[in-house]
């Protein structure tokens, strides 16, 4: 395995909030690769660090110490970032969150086409590629609808299409089905498998969904900020605990 | 794809409810502008219009406008033989208050030299100038009397011959136009009860005095009008004015008449500003402090309607900043949307104040340069008030998009 088929890889991650008698030490030594093409799942308790992991990941909030690496650049060593974050973030990673993370003025099209705007692709190639992006999702039919029109299935639709917009490597998502029901939860962690191995991008799902796991490559747990691969046992009674729902 | 626009599409109704709260703010301190101005019009509306090069006045005072002044009648031949002087005009002026119609009737009398001056220089907006000597009246529209209507003003009755647009005393009062004489005899105008209790004390202090022993036809004279008795002078005037020849300095002609120890005299620019720094002086001083409070509370109350609409959109800032937008296109579009609420606002100000200040009891005048210094200093509101929604929007983290 070459390092360019890692898409991110985090180096013994450490995050400490606050100083002395107030420090809590939400992530500890946390290193984990994904590869292009593989869909991971993060699963834990509240305050096990998951978010702290995805967000030092998604270069939103660098950890105290560690290194992240991401498509074969490292971009955090420790706090300090080594380029351009918000550049970097716009060109290689997309984001999927919980619930009403749409931008609530613009469009289902508009929602993705600013992300690809904002990568300094002009209008009406945006445009055009936005709509074969929401055609590939099924939601070219409600590209005009806001999105207080889209039920809550409809609207992961267009973030997965927005996070998909500028071909990021990775794709980070925060409970993504956390306000779906199950049947709307499964598709959209279908699509997340779809979209990985399709398109040859990572995708990290931070989830509480124990009914779709059977979707995912490689599922990591987190107890007290310290992280640790799930066995294929696990795995396998995951896949299995979701075709007997089925 | 603008942003701002698309916020403000979406939203339409609200931005235009806050474009037009502001607009009605803009337009107070819109209107507090054009009241001030129509203060300093009105004030030197006379001053400018009449005509007059220099204006001659009782030795220290400040005018007719600023105070009473009193001049004899003769005081005309003395100016109007100075080099340089084309012609000199009797001027009268001053305030009375009647009743018309059951309501008050406020207005300046203002009485014009006849022949010399028969008001064709007035803004008539109705009938004609004066026409004759005595008993016609122009008026300004302000004073709500008809073309045509005869009013009884003293003991004698005028008939309005003409209606003026905009002729208004420096205390928001409109203005009617009479001959001098005309003007003098409402000025002097002494009940009859009066005029015969003074003729009766005429006749005995006459007959208590050796003249009027020696020289008894002089007591019949007692009894008659005060203008067949020599010894009493015709009225007195409010002031001379003169008129310049053409190319003539008016400084040649008031360094011969400042010479006279009986009156005063003034340029124009002179009395314009003796007007300006007298009477109007503190009243302005009142609108300006009114008018820079109200622009600072403009601006605090701007400040926070977009500080406010910023906080509002701090979750889709975070969201716009997480899927990778620099800095500047949030600050565009918070600046943007700053902008087109004040410039909305200042559109509404100009539209509803164009309609409403005219119903205004004293005149607002809103002139091109004042609303131009305004229009920019609404742009510089904005954008130093959008500096605090800006402010928060920089310190917004992209983190805060993942707390839903």
């Amino acid at each position: 395995m070459t390092n360019k088929e890692i898409a991110v890889q985090t180096q013994e991650l450490t995050k400490i909030y606050g100083k002395g008698n107030t420090e809590v030490i939400a992530m500890r030594d946390v290193s984990l690769s994904v590869r292009r093409g593989e869909v991971v799942a993060l699963l834990g308790p509240s305050g096990s660090g998951k978010s702290t992991l995805l967000t030092a990941v998604g270069l939103i909030n660098p950890p105290t110490s560690g290194k992240v690496t991401i498509n074969g650049t490292l971009v955090l060593d420790g706090p300090d970032a080594l380029l351009n974050l918000t550049t970097f973030r716009r060109n290689h990673i997309g984001f999927v969150f919980q619930k009403s993370n749409l931008i609530p003025f613009l469009s289902a099209r508009e929602n993705v086409q600013v992300a690809l705007e904002l990568n300094g692709l002009s209008g009406r190639k945006a445009r055009k590629k936005t709509m074969e992006l929401l055609e590939y999702l099924g939601m070219s039919d409600r590209a005009n609808n806001f999105p207080a029109m889209l039920s809550g299935g409809q609207q992961q639709r267009v973030a997965v299409a927005r996070a998909l917009a500028n071909r990021p490597s990775l794709i980070l998502a925060d409970e993504p089905t956390a306000a779906l029901d199950s049947v709307r939860g499964r598709q959209v962690m279908e699509l997340f498998s779809k979209v990985a191995h399709e398109q040859n991008g990572a995708v990290i799902v931070v989830t509480h969904d124990h009914r779709a796991l059977d979707v995912f490559d490689l599922i990591y747990e987190m107890e007290d900020g310290m992280i640790r691969l799930r066995s294929s046992q696990d795995i396998e009674f995951g896949k299995q605990g979701a075709k007997q729902l089925d | 794809m603008n942003l701002a626009v698309k916020d403000i599409r979406h939203n339409l109704g609200r931005f235009a409810l806050t474009s037009f709260g502001i607009g009605m703010l803009l337009m107070m301190v819109m209107g507090m502008v054009g009241i001030y101005r129509g203060m300093i019009e009105d004030a030197t509306l006379l001053i400018d219009n009449v005509g007059a090069d220099i204006w001659v006045v009782q030795n220290n005072t400040r005018g007719p406008f600023a105070e009473v002044s009193r001049v004899p009648k003769n005081l005309l031949d003395r100016v109007a033989v100075i080099p340089g002087v084309r012609n000199a005009r009797e001027f009268v002026y001053h305030m009375i208050q009647r009743e018309h119609h059951g309501k008050p009737l406020r207005m300046g009398v203002v009485g014009l030299s006849w022949p010399l001056d028969k008001g064709e220089w007035l803004p008539l907006i109705a009938g004609r100038s004066l026409s004759q000597a005595h008993y016609e009246m122009v008026v300004d529209q302000k004073l709500g009397v008809q073309l045509g209507e005869k009013l009884r003003l003293g003991k004698e009755t005028f008939l309005v011959v003409g209606i003026t647009k905009g002729m208004i005393s420096s205390g928001g009062d409109g203005l009617a136009f009479f001959t001098v004489d005309d003007a003098q005899l409402i000025q002097f105008d002494t009940p009859g009860e009066a005029v015969r209790l003074e003729r009766a004390s005429r006749l005995e202090r006459g007959a208590r005095a050796d003249i009027g022993h020696t020289q008894p036809p002089l007591l019949e004279r007692a009894l008659g009008p005060s203008s067949s008795i020599p010894a009493f002078g015709p009225p007195m005037l409010s002031a001379v004015i003169a008129t310049l020849g053409p190319s003539v300095d008016p400084l040649v002609v008031t360094s011969v008449i400042s010479g006279w120890s009986d009156v005063s005299v003034y340029t124009v620019e002179e009395q314009r500003q003796l007007m300006l720094k007298g009477t109007v002086e503190m009243a302005r001083k009142q609108i300006g402090l009114f008018t820079a409070f109200l622009t600072f509370i403009s601006a605090i109350i701007i400040a926070l309607i977009l500080y406010t609409l910023t906080l509002e959109k701090v979750h889709d800032i975070a969201l716009l900043k997480l899927i990778g937008a620099p800095n500047r296109v949030i600050l565009s579009m918070i600046l943007q949307q700053a902008l087109f609420l004040a410039m909305t606002g200042y559109g509404v100000a100009y539209l509803l104040g164009r309609k409403i200040f005219p119903n205004f009891p004293r005149r607002v005048i809103l002139l091109d340069s004042d609303l131009f210094s305004l229009a920019l200093i609404v742009i510089g509101i904005s954008i130093a008030s959008s500096i605090l929604g800006i402010y928060k929007a920089v310190r917004v983290n992209p983190n805060e998009a993942l707390s839903g």
